[in-house]
């Protein structure tokens, strides 16, 4: 068995998802990543799979092979997500579809799958990224915002599911932060989400990355089913 | 399901009745003098609760993996039933794995 801990990060190939395997191969885990594309980056102690989340059998490839490798997983960070900002009338289903299968179907297969790994040494740690468009309500994210909903649902309920395994399941929930997911939205719409924040900024990734390590510390063993919005929303 | 050679009902039967004393030991349960075929899992009269089901699945899916190279997935919808539950005892839980080695259900 890996003698150090083994963190697994879904949508590592950009973004906030980049920027966490950076953060924790720095932080001393064995870490594993994954996206549907290959990552035009390399870093020691860092495995990239080419797995969409939402493809079961690809997910329990990937966690076949970080058990026969590891034996162990330690931390699952459910980031990937896309989004899609659209009036509900103007929304095809497709993208409907999309939107639930990546952002709330696969994380439902990355816990499933994990817990299994982690079960084995009754003890894990689960964060799943949300977002303040769920409790800000905003409109022109109603698929997005539910899809994540649908995850804090599943952290409250998972959470109890798998206590018993010594495994905590709980959620961040980051505000906007300047990466390709908001790429498309007018800077006014952004300016309109900070305005109703208590902390009146953009996010940064250390703000999430922050909020990360307090879930996974092994001391967090009592720290389960908590949803955690970041700015104050 | 992804496996090599099918292993005949003896050896899964061998596997099912190993995992499920290990999983009874794990849980500082009451060993019965014998498992077979008709032993009752869960339900009245079984040996495992809730979460020894679960746990049995998890480690039954894993030891398939590395015993005979094979993964399979056993999650089904009627888990929790009485009736067609395919966990309801160590037989039909057997034939279950044997089938989703052999491709079906």
């Amino acid at each position: 068995m890996t003698p150090e801990p083994v963190a697994l990060i879904t949508g590592t190939r950009k973004g906030i998802g980049k920027y966490l395997a950076e953060h924790y191969v720095k932080r001393g885990f064995h870490t594993e990543g994954c996206s549907r594309e290959p990552v035009d980056w390399s870093l020691d102690r860092y495995t990239h799979h080419c797995t969409d989340v939402a493809d079961e059998s690809g997910v329990r490839a990937m966690l076949d092979s970080i058990r026969e490798r590891h034996g162990r997983l330690d931390v699952l960070i459910n980031n990937a997500g896309i989004a899609s900002m659209n009036h509900c009338l103007l929304t095809p289903l497709a993208t409907a579809e999309r939107i639930f299968r990546t952002n709330a179907i696969g994380p439902f297969l990355l816990i499933r799958e994990s817990a299994k790994v982690m079960k084995r040494r009754n003890y894990g740690r689960i964060v799943n990224l949300g977002t303040v468009a769920t409790p800000l309500k905003l409109e022109g994210e109603s698929m997005y915002a539910a899809s994540k909903a649908a995850v804090e649902s599943m952290t409250r309920i998972l959470a109890r599911e798998l206590a018993p395994f010594g495994i905590t399941v709980n959620l961040v929930g980051p505000t906007p932060i300047q990466t390709d997911l908001i790429r498309g939205v007018p800077q006014q719409k952004i300016q309109a989400i900070i305005d109703q924040l208590a902390v009146k900024r953009l996010g940064r990734f250390e703000d999430v990355s922050n909020a990360i390590d307090f879930f996974i510390r092994p001391e967090s063993d009592y720290i389960t089913g908590q949803v955690l919005y970041l700015g104050g929303a | 399901m992804h496996a090599n050679a099918v292993p005949d009902a003896e050896r899964v039967l061998e596997l099912v009745i190993q995992s499920t004393r290990a999983v009874l030991e794990q849980r500082g349960a009451t060993l019965p003098d014998t498992i077979g075929r008709d032993t009752a899992l869960f339900g009245q009269n079984g040996l495992l609760d809730s979460i020894g089901i679960v746990t049995l699945m998890v480690d039954i899916e894993q030891n398939v993996f590395d015993r005979f190279h094979a993964s399979i997935q056993l999650a089904d919808d009627r888990a929790m039933s009485q009736r067609s539950s395919p966990f309801r005892s160590v037989g039909a839980l057997t034939d279950f794995i044997l089938s989703l080695l052999n491709g079906g259900a």
